[in-house]
């Protein structure tokens, strides 16, 4: 339905992007303001901090022991999806995925999907896959209908359309939607928008949905929404596809309370989402509706390469409530598309690195303050500003035999790093420290008066005509 | 190699020998959830439920039929679906037509009347199995008398619930019924109507479910 194709950019004109938004004052007031009610909302939902503390320290321990498990969980979620008649496919890159997924689809003959939010559909770029193949793929997540409708992609891993206003919504529909009369009441923008989706749900052969939580010991696909569409998606179709990553498993159902609990009032400040679905099984016989198949995609795409290093593997623990984004000083300023990733923001910076390589997003590794607010926020605590430092070293550092990571390398610069070591050097010997901290007070006058960005709104560096070690050795003589 | 094994290799190579202790959900729960009187539980469910905007109305075993036709007669609708072989979806079957109201029931598959369940069902009744006082949070287990769209695709959802089946958390509905056990095709939690916040977080109801949820809570005193 697009006029061209649109893909993820990989992270080369991260900064102009950044900088174009930074100039626009009205997308900077949108994320702000956006950001501010979301901040507002998750701390109003967490009044005890004591009760946070104790929760976030299960939400952790219940992460790390599945993921320690995850082979194992991975074969007896197969197991026991399996046995209760639905089927498991394993995708190792995009491609793969894309594959299996339209091949179901062909298979069925079908050319209609409706699709309920998933991330994971968006990092394979499912919809393009599906436009090459004549397949329609509707989103029906109102903030991701907006933003499929305005050729664009989501900002925001929870709120994809966060960065429009109401009045281009309004013009959106307007121009987009066949009968549609401009209003900018928010109601009857989403009663318009129900209206088209609700005769696609009737229509469409294929449901998509994403999975939050994945339960091994049971075989079932656990599904958090408010708008409905979700529960559509996956029970009016004929066929139900769900796609998720390899981490999003826990091996016992009564893990799935304290995440449920901590996604929801995280992620939008809601002690509990509208509709939590379970899906353990296609239709039985006797039943009236609900797909008559349904397939599950456990996709990798890096994720293994995540896994093998014992810190990396924090990274997965992500449940995707995206607290950290909407507390993070980056994000608020430069918004989602900046980054060019599927996840932008903090959890964007240490994940993509994995699916894409840190050749292609080494720069968003030092797209941070290290002001350590998303590592505080994160619901299950994952060390988000060690992880930044760790990529930042991964991606800095001289390339080397058997790397952790794809791209290990890839920022490297041998003048930096010579002049790293030089410094080094300097504050290693006091003799050296002493010649060249005397020599810049004899010729800090020769520095030049323009420094970049610094002197835009600063006075020039120029070190002291003279030092803290002379002042101090006059004062004491006096 | 297939893709499943390449991917299990890879991760069976790095899985830590030893996986921490298994996380002790339950004494979490003990330490941090109190467990309610039934009133209070009953409280605690109606306040969040209604936070969330549905709309709760207390009643006996005795007139809450009388309840369901003020609440369909206060909107103007003339017709309900309801499951029929159910205690409440007969009940309705026999107290609600002579009233004027017309009931349908779901008695064949969906692909046999999806356009009228989409175009020409403004309301349905279904029965609850459960709720949760913590966060306001009715347990809904569709089956074949009750099927899964009677609680999504109807603008207007009505759910009786037994007040005596209201549990204090989500997990100790879980582990009081054993639903590690197995679970139906679908189980669901269902916390309010349908909304949305994805335009300017302007919250709007009526999304893409129900529009209007709407609460027979039995046995709270009426």
């Amino acid at each position: 339905m697009s006029e061209h194709t649109l893909h993820f950019k990989p992270a080369e004109g991260f900064r102009a992007r950044s900088k174009a938004v930074v100039d626009n004052p009205f997308l900077r007031q949108s994320f702000r303001g956006a950001m501010d009610f979301l901040m507002s909302k998750r701390a109003a939902q967490f009044p005890d901090p004591e009760e946070l503390e104790s929760l976030r320290n299960l939400g952790e321990a219940i992460r790390q022991y599945n993921l320690a498990k995850l082979p194992d969980l991975l074969e007896r979620l197969e197991a026991n999806l399996t046995r209760n008649g639905i089927k498991v496919h394993w995708a190792e890159t995009p491609d793969e995925a894309n594959a299996i997924i339209l091949g179901i689809i062909q298979g069925h003959g079908a050319t209609r999907m409706v699709k309920g939010k998933s991330m994971v559909s968006e990092e394979i770029e499912l919809n393009h896959a599906a436009e090459a193949a004549g397949i329609e793929a509707l989103e029906s997540d109102m903030g991701e209908y907006i933003v499929q409708l305005a050729n664009e992609k989501p900002s925001h891993i929870i709120m994809p359309a966060i960065h429009k206003t109401k009045e281009e919504i309004a013009r959106l529909f307007h121009e987009k939607v066949p009968g549609v009369d401009y209003t900018d009441n928010v109601d009857a923008l989403i009663q318009i928008g129900r209206n088209v989706l609700r005769r696609k749900f009737q229509e469409a052969e294929i449901g998509l949905s994403g999975v939050n939580f994945a339960v091994a010991e049971t075989g079932t696909l656990c599904l958090v929404e408010n708008e409905g569409n979700g529960r559509m998606c996956t029970t009016a179709p004929a066929v139900h596809i769900a796609i998720t990553g390899i981490e999003k498993i826990v091996e016992k159902l009564e893990h799935v309370p304290p995440l449920l609990s901590l996604l929801t009032r995280s992620a939008t400040g809601q002690n509990i989402s509208t509709y939590f679905n379970m899906i353990s099984s296609p239709r039985k016989p006797g039943e009236k509706d609900g797909p008559e198949e349904v397939h599950l995609v456990l996709l990798d795409n890096g994720r293994s390469q995540a896994y093998a290093d014992e810190q990396l593997r924090k990274t997965l623990q992500c449940i995707r409530c995206g607290a950290c984004m909407n507390h993070c000083p980056v994000y608020t300023r430069i918004g989602g598309h900046a980054y060019g990733t599927t996840y932008p923001g903090p959890i964007g910076k240490i994940v993509s690195p994995h699916m894409l390589g840190l050749d292609a997003t080494a720069g968003l590794t030092t797209a941070s303050s290290l002001c350590g607010a998303c590592g505080e926020v994160c619901p299950v605590k994952i060390p988000i500003p060690d992880l930044l430092i760790r990529l930042r070293s991964e991606a800095f550092s001289a390339p080397h035999a058997n790397p952790a990571m794809r791209g290990q390398g890839a920022g490297h610069s041998s003048l930096i790093s010579a002049i790293w070591r030089g410094w080094a050097l300097v504050y290693r010997s006091p003799a050296l420290y002493r010649a060249v901290s005397w020599l810049g007070s004899r010729f800090g006058w020769l520095m030049p008066s323009r420094q970049g960005a610094w002197t835009t709104v600063r006075e020039p560096l120029r070190p002291a005509p003279k030092r803290l070690r002379d002042q101090l050795k006059e004062r004491n003589k006096a | 190699m297939s893709a499943r094994d390449r991917i299990l290799a890879r991760l069976n190579r790095s899985a830590p020998q030893q996986p921490p202790a298994l996380p002790d959900v339950g004494s979490w729960y003990a330490t941090h959830r109190s467990s309610e009187t039934p009133a209070d539980k009953a409280r605690r469910f109606r306040h969040y439920i209604e936070l969330a905007h549905a709309e709760v109305h207390a009643v006996s075993r005795n007139n809450w039929a009388d309840t369901l036709h003020q609440v369909l007669k206060a909107r103007g609708i003339d017709r309900l679906l309801v499951a029929e072989g159910t205690p409440h979806g007969d009940t309705a079957l026999d107290a609600l037509p002579p009233r004027g109201i017309e009931c349908s029931v779901y008695d064949m598959a969906i692909e046999a009347w999806k356009s009228e369940m989409f175009t020409a069902t403004p309301a349905s009744l279904t029965a609850a199995r459960a709720a949760i006082a913590e966060t306001g949070t009715l347990i809904l287990w569709p089956n074949e008398k009750e099927p899964r769209l009677m609680s999504l695709v109807p603008p207007v959802h009505i759910v009786l619930l037994d007040a005596s089946n209201i549990y204090n958390t989500f997990f100790e509905a879980m582990t009081a019924e054993a639903w590690n056990n197995g679970l139906p095709t679908n189980a669901l939690l269902v916390s309010g109507p349908s909304k949305t916040a994805d335009i300017q977080q302007t919250l709007a109801y009526g999304a893409h479910g129900p529009k209007e949820l709407i609460v027979l809570l039995l046995g709270e005193k009426a």
